[in-house]
């Protein structure tokens, strides 16, 4: 009877015990198996770029999502993902930045600032924090050189590769690089930090072919060209090269159409060859040309695997569906493949099932090679170029694609076109070994990478 | 109750003319500077010092620059940022081209060319009043930021326009963890606010207040326009510049022209506006408000929208920061146009009659 009765009192502390040990248990598991890979989405949804930003920020949510429900993530590791808003502001991008580096089991896999304004202002902080900088086609062009800058990666191709590329186009359409002597070329150009990126690759290449290069600034915001036009129909150019960037380049196109300048000759850097650019020229936007490291379209297998397991589910990002496969969202989408398989490389190396440092994932960048058996695997061959990354090497490409606009929809010219890689490399390492010096870096030995 | 000032009383010029003539608010400063300098670098994590308490200090040294300006001798500005561009950039070309030059003196002299962009900008408010000033500081403005993108030599040629600040090395000693640059700044920020008080109180202080109130009994009453207003220039400008300077080698590290757009100069109008037009204390509050505001919202707005049971759209919560900020401008214009430090000093004068109003 007396052990009964200490035996009833005795219950509740027990079964509390007991249940105290079971939730130690189950949240010590639980904290050891949070098989997740957090990826910071620092970017801007609203004010005057949140087109860009919401796109691009959208295709690699939803290529991760897609990832996630498909196959369970990376080997079964799931891609988990915060928004913080930067409005495009570096004060803001870097707060952003430092608000999420930790998050998720292991930090911050990598970011996309999708600014150059914040590239700069966390280039020297990531390295630090040991978390990867990719800026896909923006961001500071000498980080090219990876044995300077071995955090940052300005993956597929930079500013000055496009330029080149640029040249080499014209060249092509005019039959021959001897074709370009007296020719006259005009670089509208955005007056900005970003604009004037292009002048010393285009005034090379102006020496070496004999072409006439004209630079012809336009403020910010470039609702206003008046002027600009005037002076290009005075020079009577053979082509006309925009570096645009907002509402520049509508206003662009419009002036082109007034100036009757054909817009097949004009050709547009990849930030001013987007839908939000063209669309709302209208009828002027017609037959121009632009450059891009990716294409427009949903006709290819990876958009449409995110719009059966994604859009079908009803977890997409975009709230207009009709976005899908425009060439920000497409961008995005580049992005996201770019990530899941650089997480995948490095899970490879360190441990399949397990969610990578920001440390482990660099290796993996650093490595990547995308060839078009993989592309095609992903089901996006033709829709970004091939990439192959080495330690010397961060850019890993260089090419891009040349599309004209038909009035609805991005049609492509031409397939994947090379920069003069001589010339633009020589010009990264020339800047990074400047910079090396004025920050007293030693360069990386590559040879003893492994 | 405990805030009273009976029993204190003044027997010299000294007592009474201290910055802080009421004991209470003297052990309450003491208390909030050893908190700022002892006890909050070592409880506080990188990302508060790094992402909020480093920039609150320095956008606190900005506004309080405006604040001379503006609030003290009454001419508008919507350069600030400008000014702050000449202190960044002038402080990065001090550092390269010059070797021996420590960095605090960069830094000062990264005010003083700021200071002397300051009274060239300064000069048409010996003609222009109100309005048209602000126009013709806008002008600088947009000046010095296309002055800086125009001339490569400013950013020693860089391909881009920006520039990289290097180490910040005092004696041989670097600063370089969070927590060794939030106490160079807290330190510098204590510094110049120390001596802002002192001026704004000081003979130069009371001729700037005069200027603002009516500018042409002020010069009835002798005191030399064109001295008061170049300074009062001069002084702001020489703030903004340290801020600048500071932003660019305490906080961000790599800087554009661009940065310092016009809409930071809107930022910092508006800590002002909030903060409180003509108040030391303002400058600081109203910066903690416009920092650390959008922080809050960014953070805890879903969340809370979430335990109400609303679903925000995406961007919505940069729009509410937007309507909110819009909001509360208009108000303190119309209600309350001294601001938070405004509604602090009410709150303290309420506070010595209570429990006992008249």
């Amino acid at each position: 009877m007396k052990a009964s009765i200490l035996g009833r009192s005795l219950r509740p502390v027990a079964a509390t015990l007991a249940a105290a040990a079971i939730g130690l248990g189950a949240s010590g598991a639980a904290h050891a198996q949070a098989k997740e890979q957090f990826i910071p989405l620092t970017g801007y949804w609203v004010g005057p770029y949140a087109a860009g930003g919401s796109g691009f920020f959208g295709g690699m949510v939803d290529y991760l999502t897609m990832l996630n429900e498909r196959d369970g993530g990376v080997n079964g590791v799931k891609f988990t993902f915060e928004k913080c808003e930067t409005e495009y502001n570096n004060a803001r991008g870097v707060e952003c930045y430092e608000r999420l580096k930790k998050k998720g089991p292991t930090g911050a896999t990598l970011v996309h600032p999708l600014s150059t304004g914040i590239t700069y202002s966390i280039l020297e902080k990531a390295p630090q924090d040991k978390v990867p900088i990719i800026s896909m086609g923006y961001g500071r062009t000498d980080a090219a050189d990876g044995r300077v800058f071995p955090w940052v990666f300005p993956l597929i191709t930079t500013y000055w590769s496009q330029a080149s590329a640029m040249i080499n186009y014209i060249a092509k359409k005019e039959g021959g690089h001897d074709k370009l002597k007296g020719k006259k070329i005009v670089l509208l150009y955005h007056d900005s930090a970003y604009g004037k990126e292009p002048h010393a690759v285009l005034q090379d290449e102006a020496k070496r072919h004999g072409f006439d290069l004209t630079l012809i600034a336009v403020a910010h915001p470039g609702n206003e060209q008046g002027a600009q036009w005037q002076q290009i129909r005075q020079i009577r150019p053979d082509y006309v090269i925009l570096w645009g960037w907002g509402v520049m380049n509508p206003t662009a196109l419009k002036a082109a159409q007034k100036t009757g300048f054909p817009r097949e000759k004009m050709i547009g850097v990849w930030w001013a060859g987007a839908e939000e650019d063209t669309i709302p020229a209208g009828d002027a936007a017609k037959g121009y040309v632009a450059a891009g490291f990716n294409v427009a379209g949903t006709n290819y297998p990876v958009i449409r695997e995110i719009q059966k397991y994604v859009y079908g589910k009803g977890k997409g990002e975009m709230d207009d569906k009709s976005r899908v496969g425009s060439i920000y969202y497409n961008r995005g989408v580049v992005a996201g493949i770019i990530t899941a398989e650089a997480v995948r490389l490095a899970q490879e190396r360190f441990g399949k099932g397990q969610p990578m440092t920001g440390e482990q994932v660099r290796w993996g960048i650093e490595r990547l090679n995308i060839d078009n058996a993989r592309l095609k695997q992903l089901g996006a061959e033709g829709f970004m170029p091939p990439l192959k990354v080495t330690c010397q090497d961060h850019e890993g490409s260089g090419l891009v694609k040349f599309q004209e606009w038909d009035g609805k929809q991005w049609k492509v010219l031409t397939d994947w076109i090379e920069p003069d890689r001589k010339l633009v490399r020589d010009k990264i390492e020339a800047s990074a070994a400047a910079y090396a010096k004025e920050k007293g870096i030693a360069l990386r030995d590559c040879s003893k990478e492994n | 109750m405990l805030y009273r000032e009976a029993g204190q009383f003044k027997a010299t010029y000294a007592e009474d003319q201290q910055i802080f003539p009421i004991r209470q608010d003297r052990i309450a400063i003491t208390a909030l500077l050893l908190v700022a300098f002892l006890v909050i670098p070592f409880v506080a994590s990188d990302y508060w010092l790094k992402a909020i308490l480093i920039p609150f200090l320095i956008f606190s040294l900005a506004a309080l620059g405006l604040n001379i300006l503006t609030g003290y001798a009454g001419q508008l500005s919507l350069g600030t940022a400008g000014f702050m561009a000449v202190g960044a950039f002038a402080a990065y070309n001090f550092e390269l081209r010059v070797e021996w030059m420590p960095i605090l003196v960069s830094w000062a002299l990264g005010g003083l060319a700021a200071a002397l962009v300051g009274i060239v900008f300064g000069l048409p408010s010996l003609r222009i009043k109100g309005f048209y000033l602000a126009v013709a500081t806008l002008a600088a403005q947009f000046f010095i930021v296309w002055a800086l993108t125009k001339f490569p030599w400013f950013s020693n040629y860089s391909s881009s326009g920006v520039i990289t600040t290097g180490k910040t090395e005092i004696f041989g000693y670097v600063f370089d963890s969070p927590r060794e640059k939030y106490l160079l700044v807290l330190a510098i920020v204590v510094l110049m606010a120390l001596a802002a008080k002192n001026m704004v109180r000081s003979e130069t202080g009371r001729a700037w207040m005069a200027v603002r109130d009516m500018d042409v009994a002020a010069e009835v009453v002798g005191i030399r326009m064109m001295h008061t207003k170049l300074l009062a220039f001069a002084v702001s400008s020489f703030y903004c510049g340290v801020a600048g300077a500071l932003y660019a080698y305490a906080y961000i590290g790599t800087v554009e022209p661009e940065g310092f757009n016009l809409d930071l100069s809107f930022r910092i109008l508006f800590m002002i506006i909030i903060g409180g037009v003509g108040s030391i204390l303002g400058s600081f509050l109203g910066a903690g408000f416009i920092i650390l505001f959008p922080i809050f919202l960014n953070s805890y707005a879903d969340p809370i929208a979430h335990a109400l049971g609303i679903d925000l759209p995406p961007g919505m919560t940069s729009n509410l920061e937007l309507m909110i900020f819009g909001a509360l401008i208009i108000f303190f214009l119309a209600v309350e146009p001294h601001g938070l430090a405004r509604l602090w000093q009410i709150g303290k004068e309420k506070l010595r009659l209570w429990p006992f109003p008249h």
